[in-house]
């Protein structure tokens, strides 16, 4: 039914992304799907990485681990913002048009912008795919 | 950072750059917290020192306005008078030093690595460097300080220039050509190379600790050199919270006072009355496009409203240039760059000068007012400049710049002087400038002899508050990356608490009173700030040096 799951992930909250990942597992699996875990830095510093392509080999980095441990096919794709706490959520949507991803499945945790709109609730709005939050 | 060569096994930044090994890591000291529906994400105790601190001294000013305004009403003359040659030496030194980094060879370096790109393209670029640093100062002084110093009978002449006019305010003719061409040159001196120079050392030595070197975007940042890991305690604490404290005050100050000299310019062409309520309207409304801006992010917002005011100011100046004559202006604009180019020597040197008057009372000042809001726009630009080399960033944010506000200062200098000399009994300029001195209805005044004057000063009254929203908007992104210990991807609601929180600053100075003596205080803090400047300057050479030095180890040959 889905053949191309996007998982956003915030390598800076690796650990509250528990369920969201178990399940990107079980329907990739199921579905025989292929994963891209997507990912928005900065162009400055952060805590992961120095550079946006320091980012970007994290984020290859974690896509291959959870491919190998899952059992599924999974790639990387990184995105560059200037101002990733304002752009993330239309870098989302534009970043599964452009990987045609089906089904999105996001975590919805901290950081968020105001209560009822979380990052993954302004993609489900706006995004032609189905997307799963996943609560965490 | 005694290693030279990228084998660290965190890649490098894009192509060959020296990494800074520190096992600090960015936003280890924050706090990640919710506070209703609201994520935070805070360093601690930047955010909590500097924003407590700053509710204390507004509860100060408010409670004893008295005391505070003949306190720092006393300071800042004072510092800016005894320590006048510090100030001007200072800015010597930054001119010479980003001159010479220009031509050196580390001018190579390229900001992010040898093989990064640019974030923005050259216009957009420009029009947030304008925005963020100079604009609103380019709207109130290009037609007030040009005249005022070719006709001020106070002693405020500059180098002791010859007056052009009587003690009765009869012209004298053969004065005129000298006095004009002191006044361009000693405006320019003011907005040129060294106001630049100033930005840029601050820029520079974020730009290159954070993009380069691996550093959180925060002051602290760019003395890593010379206080190692101390950076992250308490001296990076204070250098943090100063910075803040500087920029919020800087900005809520200016907000005030913007908003008493656009209500005199709606005064003065509209009728509008000038009162408290429209200067707190005024600020709730420059406020909220502020946050409206603030929301939609850096792209969004900051870069297109600075793109269009760029156009604006533009449109503006092409006007003001050929209805007061684009030939005899053009000729002004020359003259000026010849005016200046023989001048600063004698302008930049401290020593043996009669001229008190300009040389504590503009000159020094000016120095501390850009020293202080140094922190603010050098990290704005720092924030907007990766991807450029060392030379191409100075070229850019020191020559053209300089070479854009001398024209400026030409045009509506120049025409505000030709509309003085023309017919001096009837000039609305001279009467606002030289016999009066309200210099918020100085550009008005100016506009005001030209054709079109209801339609042209209109549009200045918007360009004066699109630029005062950028200011605050950029303020807003800055002071929130240096409290959340340089992350840029904290949750927005802390950048809309620091635009909303400038603003109530702004209104609560406003009907207290308190905005010049706070504004006094900032601008004291620009003595300290020299000295801070001038170890930058210290620091930035030994960041390029390592930098240089790693990249042609690793054989990739100078990065142009």
């Amino acid at each position: 039914m889905y053949t191309h799951i996007m998982t956003p992930v915030d390598l800076a909250h690796v650990g509250t992304l528990g369920s969201a990942l178990d399940l990107t597992a079980d329907l990739a699996r199921h579905f025989g799907a292929r994963v891209t875990f997507v990912g928005v830095t900065g162009v400055q510093p952060s805590a992961i990485a120095p550079s946006p392509e320091a980012y970007a080999d994290k984020l290859r980095a974690f896509a291959a681990a959870q491919a190998a441990a899952g059992g599924y096919d999974a790639s990387a794709h990184p995105i560059t913002a200037h101002d990733p706490a304002i752009e993330i959520d239309r870098d989302l949507v534009a970043a599964a048009e452009e990987i045609g991803a089906d089904l999105i499945v996001a975590a919805t945790h901290v950081p968020s912008i105001f209560g009822g709109a979380s990052h993954g609730g302004a993609v489900a709005t706006q995004s032609r795919a189905s997307v799963l939050l996943v609560r965490n | 950072m005694s290693d030279t060569t990228p084998d660290t096994g965190i890649p490098d930044p894009e192509g060959h750059s020296h990494l800074i090994e520190t096992d600090y890591e960015i936003g280890q000291d924050n706090i990640e917290t919710r506070l209703g529906p609201f994520g935070l994400d805070i360093h601690n105790p930047v955010f909590l020192i500097s924003g407590a601190s700053i509710v204390i001294f507004v509860i100060y000013a408010l409670l004893a306005p008295g005391q505070a305004e003949s306190f720092f009403g006393w300071l800042r003359p004072a510092l800016t008078s005894t320590f006048d040659w510090v100030f001007l030496w200072s800015a010597n030194i930054f001119v010479i030093f980003c001159l010479a980094l220009i031509v050196l060879p580390v001018g190579n370096v390229r900001l992010g690595g040898s093989d990064a790109t640019p974030d923005y393209s050259y216009a957009g670029w420009f029009a947030m460097l304008f925005a963020a640093g100079m604009g609103i100062g380019l709207m109130f002084f290009g037609v007030l300080e040009p005249v005022y110093y070719f006709g001020t009978p106070w002693g405020d002449e500059p180098l002791g220039v010859v007056r052009p006019f009587t003690e009765d305010g009869a012209l004298i003719e053969e004065n005129v050509a000298e006095a004009r061409r002191m006044a361009l040159a000693a405006t320019s001196y003011h907005w040129a190379l060294h106001p630049w120079a100033i930005y840029a050392v601050v820029a520079l030595a974020l730009a290159l600790f954070s993009y380069n070197k691996g550093l959180p975007l925060s002051i602290r940042s760019a003395f890593y050199p010379i206080l190692g890991e101390r950076v992250w305690g308490w001296w990076g604490h204070v250098i943090d919270t100063l910075a803040v404290f500087a920029t919020l005050f800087g900005l809520a100050t200016s907000l005030g006072i913007g908003a008493q000299q656009a209500n005199a310019g709606l005064e003065y062409i509209y009728g509008v009355p000038n009162t408290i309520t429209v200067q707190v309207i005024l600020i709730i409304g420059i406020t909220a496009v502020a946050l409206i801006s603030v929301l939609r992010g850096l792209d969004g917002g900051v870069k297109v409203l600075s793109e269009i005011n760029m156009v604006i100011a533009l449109l503006l100046l092409l006007f003001v240039l050929f209805a007061a004559g684009a030939g005899r202006i053009l000729a002004e604009f020359v003259a000026g760059l010849g005016a200046y180019a023989r001048e600063i020597v004698p302008l930049s040197n401290p020593h043996g000068r009669e001229d008190t008057g300009y040389l504590q009372g503009w000159t020094a000042f000016y120095w501390a007012w850009w020293i202080s809001w140094s922190p603010f726009v050098g990290m704005f630009i720092a924030r907007v400049s990766r991807g450029r080399t060392v030379r191409e960033f100075l070229t850019c944010v020191l020559i053209i710049p300089s070479l854009v506000c001398v024209l400026w200062m030409a045009t509506f200098g120049g025409a505000a002087i030709n509309d003085v000399i023309a017919n001096p009994d009837a000039s609305a300029v001279k009467a606002n400038v030289i016999d009066a001195y309200k210099p918020e209805l100085s550009l008005f005044a100016m506009l005001d002899g030209l054709p079109l004057a209801a339609l042209t000063s209109t549009i200045g009254i918007i360009l004066v508050i699109v630029f005062f929203v950028t200011s605050s908007d950029s303020g807003s992104l800055v002071i929130d990356t240096i409290t959340a210990g340089g992350k840029v991807d904290a949750p927005v609601p802390q950048r809309v608490f620091w635009c909303t929180f400038e603003g109530l600053v702004a209104i609560a100075l406003l009907i207290g009173g308190g905005l010049g003596s706070l504004q006094a205080m900032v601008i004291s803090t620009g003595l300290p700030f020299a000295l801070i400047l001038l170890a930058i300057c210290v620091c930035i050479w030994l960041g390029l040096k390592t930098e240089r030095d790693a990249v042609r180890q690793s054989g990739a040959g100078p990065a142009e």
